[in-house]
């Protein structure tokens, strides 16, 4: 192949602009630097893409997934234990990775939660809490960071993301309405909670008999007009229900294309590739030193752009792919349990319980991504686990996406799958039954991880990044206790029928499930099981930078768009305050 | 050759500037005041093509006559004002004469520039020499015969220009005679915003009452209430132009481009200014607006369910719009104007706001052209010209017709 042309030298360089790297490219091209954003995928815009006579359209973003990226450009190989081959996801199904600039965050829902405070130190925490009891299947780690360090950019990215909340815990104080098991915030979310559509009311007075605190689920569907810090405005969510795997027409749901770029596009010292995909990271001869990247443009020219910063924001996995592929950091190796660099991958563990009435009316085809109640006391370590044989939980909400006319046709188990008497059953469903969601934690496990793999190359010849991933026994008891607990508030309301999913092994690409994935080059405070230090450095590379859920070390039961967000903001200021007034390594070690 | 050139006239320009330090800062200040003053102007406009070097000229201007295109002013002696005078620069702003008794079409407004004082002339001519030189021959004149016969223009001066520098008026207050000065000078509102007499001369007595542009319309920015802006407070007019949004409208079409490039780089004094100026119209003997159409005739009705269709997520049930995002539609000056192009061709063919510093999102109007007939297309504009204190002529079918005919022309 043809050596690279060399490109004249940057000051930064952001691969990916979605969530994580527009916010650093905005933050760092604020402070003054040059900052050029590369993005696999196209330019995404408001205007142009997601225009209101044509963005609804069910076919074309839900079945067609016209916002994904196309698994023939990349994708990954899968198994669920390292003594299988892995084969290659030739369509997605368990999850949705992004194309273009936004992302993932452009067909996401928005729903937008801090992690607890004990999250940040859950290994410590948990052994403090139950000692042997902690399930040795476990690899939990702490993240390196406190949730005092992590409260300013949380409240950045909500300001940011306009998000729609009711605080539950305004500087230690418990604020009826909220959610009481949140940390401490500084202060209220930017906007006041939305309206309630019918079947959220409903699980809410449900939870509120049995004991529970409802709360209104955060939410980045804005519920009034909004203009951010950036100057950018969004318009009050009009519950159309097109948010999961849609773009918003009406500036409602947050996102990079909203609510960042096109603040950021103005600027002189900013500029965005698109359709520019980014080969590998150089480093100089010594390793210790990134120098810039590789890329190769829509005709297959490849560059090298020289950079002093380089900053990686991809989806979790080209974060890691791009690691593996530069040389940063040593893989990591499940049978010696050494290396950094594809430890630690987890999932979300998703259940469910469906409800069928009779005498209801929810017009299912109103709602939101992320709009609805929910209820936090089965998440996490809200409940005690002594004697319960795991540990984890989920959030449970009720958050009713518009039940759109192709892929909603909730029928009890055991109907046909096509006929009339499927015809007969949707129609006698359709608008009178309704879903609980437990989203749950996914706690990483020795033999989950993310590696090279051997047999599978993409069109530039590089090595398909492989998982190897199945649900901890761990994650499998919790879904089952926590499915319960939820089937006896659906009980409660009284449906004719009702149906628990919880989770259940092995994990397949046969079903959509989520797009939550997190870990493979997280962050600690020992670069021996780590990858990145709390201000997102690379360990041993100090102007190398890695940001987005693949610094988390395990998934708790929430979504982690609004931890992804605060950590871009807390590797810029970290970049901003520090590491541009003394250039190296920000924590010794 | 033309880099050793420009080498000698800066090192010229240094040993003045060693000999005379005074004059030096002058001249950093002049060209400083000239540049501010050319984007008062929006010189760029006609002057500049996007993403071509500054002012050399090549931007297409359609009038209801054909097509001029605006030429190049860099000081390149061959193909710019290179070879110009101050006096020539002088001419052409306050007389519309350009060297070598070339008399100028309207598409330059000297009509407005007329006002503008020596002063500030001699800022803009110090500004306009620090521009980097463009070799670009630019062929100003693609009128059909016989409008590209420059001769004709002896007789539309005639009728149709006035020349002088602007006078205040002692009776008002110096903010309004700034504002004043600047409307009717280099702002040249009045060239998109006054309606036009068969000759294409300034219908002055109905300054800035709104004209049609070639496929959309300048509303009409007269203190007029139901017409015009007259219920926009002073701050709002202000917002409107240093935004291009304000809780009334957003500014899209050639407003845009007016926005983008000139007014949202104005000191806002001096759009407060304007402000003042605008509200302060001495008419008060505006046209009675029409009775609103009865709520059961058969477009309004049909226009409502559109509307609750099409049109009410974004613009809201009210009409009211979403402040800097989706423009309001109730008592909005656009709407309730006599001539609907703009309103029939953003439904047909969408259209997208300007974007500022201030206000960087740009929000766009989508197409209906493909999802909505000509005759929905009248009825929901009827509704909307009809409704939440609206009132105005009914849509008809053929207007849309007829727009979407020209539109697909183009």
């Amino acid at each position: 192949m043809a050596t690279p042309k060399k490109l004249p030298a940057t000051d930064v360089v952001v691969v990916g602009l979605g969530w994580a790297g527009s916010i650093i490219a905005k933050e760092l091209a604020d402070e003054g630097l040059n900052v050029m954003g590369f993005e696999r995928g196209p330019w995404r815009d408001t205007a142009v893409d997601f225009n209101l006579a044509s963005a609804t359209d069910e076919l074309r973003y839900n079945r067609r997934q016209e916002l994904m990226l196309r698994t023939k450009q990349n994708t990954c190989t899968m198994r669920n234990t390292p003594a299988e081959t892995a084969l290659p996801m030739r369509d997605w199904g368990s999850f949705h990775p992004g194309n273009g600039t936004g992302g993932a965050g452009n067909h996401w829902a928005g729903i937008t939660f801090r992690f607890q405070p004990t999250e940040f130190r859950l290994a410590s925490y948990l052994q403090e809490r139950y000692g042997k009891e902690v399930p040795a299947e476990l690899t939990l780690q702490d993240w390196g960071t406190t949730w005092e360090e992590m409260e300013p950019h949380y409240d950045a990215f909500e300001r940011l993301a306009g998000v729609s909340g009711k605080a539950g815990n305004l500087n230690g104080t418990v604020v009826e309405g909220g959610n009481p098991f949140e940390g401490a915030r500084s202060r209220e979310y930017p906007n006041p909670p939305t309206a309630q559509t019918y079947a959220p009311t409903l699980f809410a007075e449900a939870a509120r008999n049995l004991g529970y605190k409802p709360f209104p689920v955060p939410s980045a569907l804005a519920s009034q007009a909004y203009t951010n810090q950036y100057g950018v405005t969004m318009g009050p969510c009009t519950f159309c229900g097109f948010c999961t795997n849609y773009g918003c027409a009406n500036y409602s749901k947050a996102s990079a294309i909203v609510n960042v770029l096109p603040a950021l596009i103005r600027k002189p010292n900013f500029t965005a590739k698109t359709n520019a995909e980014v080969l590998k990271v150089t480093l100089d001869s010594t390793g210790k030193k990134a120098t810039g990247i590789i890329y190769v443009d829509a005709n297959g020219d490849q560059f090298e752009q020289p950079a002093e910063i380089v900053v990686v924001a991809a989806f979790i996995f080209e974060n890691v792919r791009l690691m593996l592929l530069s040389g940063v950091g040593q893989p990591y190796d499940p049978v010696t349990n050494t290396g950094t660099t594809g430890r630690n991958y987890a999932y979300q563990t998703a259940n469910s319980v469906r409800m069928f009435f009779d005498d209801k009316n929810f017009n299912p085809f109103i709602g939101g991504g992320a709009i609805g109640m929910g209820i936090d006391e089965f998440n996490n370590d809200n409940f005690d686990h002594a004697g319960l044989g795991f540990v984890g939980g989920g959030s449970t909400r009720v958050t009713p996406i518009g039940a759109a006319p192709i892929d909603s046709r909730p029928v009890p188990p055991g109907t046909p799958a096509w006929g009339s008497q499927w015809k007969k059953a949707t129609v006698e469903n359709y608008a009178s039954s309704m879903s609980i969601g437990c989203e749950a934690s996914s706690y990483s496990k020795r033999t989950n991880y993310l590696s090279l793999d051997p047999n599978y190359t993409d069109p530039h010849g590089r090595p398909l990044l492989r998982i190897t991933f199945d649900f901890p026994e761990n994650d499998l008891r919790m879904a089952e206790y926590c499915t319960n607990k939820v089937a006896e508030i659906a009980k409660s309301m009284n449906p004719r029928a009702f149906f628990p999913s919880p989770r259940k092994g092995p994990w397949a690409n046969t079903s959509y499930q989520s797009s939550h994935i997190v870990g493979g080059f997280i962050m600690g405070a020992d670069p021996k099981n780590s990858s990145v230090n709390k201000h997102l450095q690379v360990w041993g590379v100090p102007n190398l930078f890695v940001v987005g859920s693949s610094a988390f070390p395990q998934n708790p039961g929430y979504n982690p768009t609004g931890t992804v967000g605060a950590l871009a903001f807390k590797a810029a200021d970290a970049i901003r305050r520090l590491y541009l007034k003394r250039p190296g390594e920000m924590i010794s070690v | 050759m033309k880099t050793t050139l420009s080498l000698c006239a800066g090192l010229l320009a240094l040993s003045l500037g060693t000999a005379n330090a005074a004059s030096g800062g002058d001249s950093y200040n002049l060209v400083q005041k000239g540049r501010y003053l050319a984007t008062l102007g929006d010189c760029t406009a006609c002057h500049t093509q996007p993403g071509k070097p500054l002012f050399a000229g090549g931007v297409s201007i359609d009038t209801p006559f054909g097509k001029l295109v605006g030429a190049n002013i860099t000081p390149d002696p061959e193909t710019g004002i290179g070879g110009w005078s101050f006096e020539d620069f002088q001419n052409v702003m306050s007389k519309g004469h350009a060297p070598g008794d070339k008399r100028l079409y309207g598409a330059m407004p000297y009509t407005a520039y007329t006002k503008v004082s020596r002063e500030d002339n001699q800022a803009i001519w110090a500004y306009l020499q620090t521009v980097q030189p463009v070799h670009n021959p630019v062929e100003t004149n693609l009128l059909p015969f016989p409008f590209n016969l420059r001769s004709s223009l002896i007789a539309w001066n005639l009728l149709n220009f006035e020349e002088g520098e602007f006078k205040p008026d002692a009776k008002k207050s110096e903010q309004w005679n700034r504002g004043a000065y600047l409307v009717q000078g280099l702002g040249h509102c009045g060239t998109c915003h006054t309606p036009k007499s068969l000759t294409g001369g300034d219908k002055n007595d109905a300054f800035l009452a709104g004209a049609d542009l070639q496929g959309w319309v300048a509303p009409n920015i007269t203190a007029d209430p139901h017409a015009g802006i007259g219920a926009w407070s002073v701050e709002e007019i202000v917002q409107y132009l240093k935004t291009g949004a304000n809780r009334f409208d957003i500014a899209s079409g050639p407003m845009a481009e007016a926005v983008e490039h000139s007014t949202q780089h104005w000191k806002d004094e001096d759009l407060m200014a304007v402000a003042v100026y605008l509200k302060d119209d001495p008419r008060t003997d505006w046209p009675k607006p029409v009775e609103p159409l009865a709520a059961d005739s058969p477009a309004m009705v049909a226009g409502k369910a559109i509307y609750a269709d099409r049109c009410s997520a974004c613009h809201v049930g009210s009409g009211e719009g979403i402040a800097h995002l989706f423009p309001k539609l109730a008592k909005a000056p656009l709407v309730n104007a006599a001539d609907t192009a703009s309103l029939i061709r953003v439904v047909l063919a969408g259209s997208r706001a300007g974007g500022t510093e201030a206000a960087p999102t740009a929000p766009a109007m989508p197409s209906f052209a493909w999802n909505l007939s000509d005759e929905n297309i009248a009825d929901v504009l009827t509704y909307v010209r009809n409704s939440w204190g609206n009132s105005a002529s009914p849509v008809s079918s053929a207007e849309v017709t007829d727009l979407r005919d020209s539109l697909n022309e183009r």
